[in-house]
């Protein structure tokens, strides 16, 4: 029966091809905003994911002065103090933590020779690959001693390499790196965009001379890696107290990578409900749409109802008959809508090839789903009044 | 097969009643094949539509194969057209946009027989009509012998015992109207029961039996052969009752 009445309904739409279209318009609009933009969301979430999660999950990263929520650091807390290479050593000492890098940043130009560069200039420890999970193509960092002690090496991103040296082999020359003179001892590997920076163009130098370089007496991030995803609450409750013990007051800010995506998620889950919102207005509309045909279609086939009552059909069959049209105009508008937003999203790359874009096959039939429901809900009041006919009446309306 | 005692039936028109139906009492017995004439507005239509349930009287009684209809809710109703009425309507009413083998099939999809056997049990009646070759055919393509044609196989398709044709010839040429009356009478004389309402003498001549409604009244009884005094008495538009015999006899 309900195939059978599917079939039916598919031929009633037929009928009126036009009119179908246009008023299946609505829902197809919606429902191709919705598949756009949730697919936008999908992609970017996934892309913002990946980026941090490229660094592996059980990183935590410290951060000078009280977390963004409590006011400017050091205006309020009063004595604030410095984070230094000592604190990072003292967390390395925290159990199940792998490695930990005092990192800090400035602007500063390579030169060699007659050529120069300017380029970020990153000082961190050889620990550096464990962070990023990448390491040197060509050469290797130089080797572990004691942070606090700088050096006279340097390992350079693989665009900076090529820019300076061409096609020669830059290991064991010496450049100006913000004035200092250090030696290259490795090369990184390619990697591009990271978080928004090339991180093939940059220098990367002992964390000590960076501070030196750039007269810093501080750091701008301890980033920690520590074994086991289970630990992050101990080890981050750890890190608070000893750096609260060195400090005497919380003059810092943690971050794991879990709250980090957390915050994230909940960003994201906003945004995706504020599109289902816009998209339900839509959706309204299109209802509105399938309401209006239903209601016409109804009047005009009022002697069809009273012949289908003649020949038996029962009110609730009669009901049936114009839910089912509803909800397959319904249907045709979402498909024609999926239609509209793959495509769409199709040209829309070709235009901006960089947007991330991804449709799961879930929104798909969400988008399906949803619009059956519109049209059966669109569908009610025709099909009520359809079903309320009386049967003489009907009939005799010519 | 049918009784109707006292039956009434008065719509209400801006206030004013207007009683299509009074007192009509009757008996159809099953095989019958009963010719209703009178005048526009007699009643004619009302009373086909309470003897197939689409209509329910304001009073009386109404048994239907020994069963008490007035009593019935709309789903039994719906259900006694289904499996024992066929009607038969002067403008045809085939659905426009189905081939002449779906609109057959309808009363199949509602009484829910699967498609195989549908499509198969609606070839057969078309075939019985001499419609086959049309199957494929919607109504646009199919004359209006062809669509009345279209339409008694409809009627026919869930075997009911009870036929309602009201004016089933009247939108029909000669020759095509000859055509549906020859297979009315194939049916009828096959065992369904039938009741023709027409203004057409020829038509009514036809049947076994004849009644003339006038205002809702039966003003006549007689059989097919009488139908000149029929006739006549439309014609003179008067006669009120006193011609009618007792109900129940031929
Ligand atoms: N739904 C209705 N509402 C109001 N009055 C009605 C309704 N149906 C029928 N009538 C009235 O009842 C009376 C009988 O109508 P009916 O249709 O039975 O006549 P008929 O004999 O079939 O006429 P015709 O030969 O023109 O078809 C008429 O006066 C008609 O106007
Ligand atoms: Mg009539």
């Amino acid at each position: 029966m309900a195939g059978e009445l599917l079939r039916l309904a598919l031929g009633a739409v037929r009928a009126h091809r036009l009119r179908s279209f246009l008023s299946a318009l609505g829902i197809a609009i919606g429902v191709a905003a919705v598949i756009l933009l949730t697919s936008i969301g999908e992609g970017t979430r996934l892309y913002v994911v990946s980026q941090f999660t490229q660094f592996g999950t059980n990183i935590i990263a410290i951060n000078p002065g009280r977390s963004k929520t409590m006011g400017i650091p050091g205006v309020l807390g009063g004595s604030t103090r410095k984070l230094t290479i000592d604190d990072a050593e003292a967390l390395t000492r925290i159990r199940g933590v792998e490695v930990v890098v005092p990192v800090t940043m400035g602007l500063g130009a390579v030169e060699l020779g007659g050529r120069s560069r300017s380029v970020t200039i990153l000082g961190a420890t050889p620990d550096l690959p464990v962070l990023w999970r990448f390491g040197a193509r060509q050469g290797s960092f130089w080797p572990r001693g004691d942070p606090r002690q700088g050096g006279a090496s340097a390992v350079l991103g693989p665009k900076l390499a090529r820019e300076l040296f061409g096609e020669r082999s830059p290991l064991g020359a010496v450049v100006r790196i913000a004035g200092g003179r250090f030696r290259v001892v490795g090369v990184m590997q390619p990697k591009g965009q990271m978080m928004g920076f090339d991180v093939d163009d940059i220098a990367i130098v002992p964390v000590a001379s960076a501070l030196r370089l750039f007269n810093q007496d501080e750091l701008m991030e301890i980033d920690l890696v520590y074994a086991n995803a289970r630990d992050t609450a101990r080890v981050e409750a750890e890190v608070k107290r000893v750096l609260i013990e060195r400090h005497g007051d919380e003059d810092f800010t943690v971050t794991t990578q879990e709250a980090m995506l957390d915050v994230f998620g909940n960003v994201m889950d906003v945004l995706t409900t504020a599109v289902g919102a816009i998209a339900s207005i839509s959706l309204l509309v299109g209802a509105t749409g399938i309401l209006t045909m239903m209601w016409i279609a109804v009047g005009e086939r009022t002697s069809e109802i009273g012949l289908l009552r003649a020949v038996g059909a029962t009110a609730a069959q009669v009901q049936a008959v114009f839910l089912a049209e509803a909800a397959a105009l319904a249907t045709l508008g979402g498909v024609l809508g999926i239609a509209i937003g793959l495509g769409g999203g199709l040209l829309l790359r070709l235009v901006v090839p960089g947007l991330p874009l991804e449709t799961p096959l879930r929104f798909v039939l969400a988008g399906l789903a949803v619009s059956a429901a519109t049209g059966l809900v669109a569908g009610v009041g025709p099909a009520r009044r359809a079903a309320a006919l009386d049967p003489i009446d009907a009939l005799r309306a010519e | 097969m049918i009784r109707l005692v006292d039956i009434c039936r008065t719509y209400d028109l801006g206030g004013n009643p207007v009683r299509a139906l009074v007192d009509v009492t009757e008996e159809i017995a099953s095989g019958e094949h009963l010719a209703i004439m009178g005048p526009s507005g007699s009643g004619k239509s009302t009373l086909l539509h309470v003897l197939g349930c689409l209509d329910r009287p304001d009073a009386g009684r109404y048994e239907l194969d020994g069963r008490d209809v007035s009593a019935l809710d709309d789903d039994a109703l719906s259900l006694l057209r289904r499996h024992t009425i066929g009607f038969v309507f002067q403008s045809f009413h085939l659905v426009p946009r189905l081939t002449a083998r779906e609109n057959v099939e309808l009363p199949m999809v509602f009484a829910g027989v699967p498609a195989a056997e549908r499509r198969e049990r609606a070839m057969a009646k078309l075939r019985a009509v001499g419609l086959e070759p049309r199957a494929s055919h919607r109504p646009d393509q199919l004359s209006g012998g062809e669509r009345q044609r279209v339409a008694l196989a409809r009627a026919t398709v869930l075997e009911p015992k009870l036929l309602l044709a009201d004016e089933p010839t009247g939108n029909l040429d000669g020759a095509s109207g000859r055509h549906v009356l020859e297979i009315l009478s194939r049916m009828n004389a096959d065992g369904l029961t039938l009741v023709v309402v027409t203004h057409d003498p020829a038509v009514a001549r036809r049947a076994r039996r004849l009644i003339v409604l006038r205002d809702g009244h039966v003003v006549f009884r007689g059989s097919g052969e009488q139908i000149h005094e029929a006739v006549e008495l439309l014609s003179t538009g008067d006669g009120e009752g006193d011609a009618a015999p007792a109900p129940g006899r031929p």
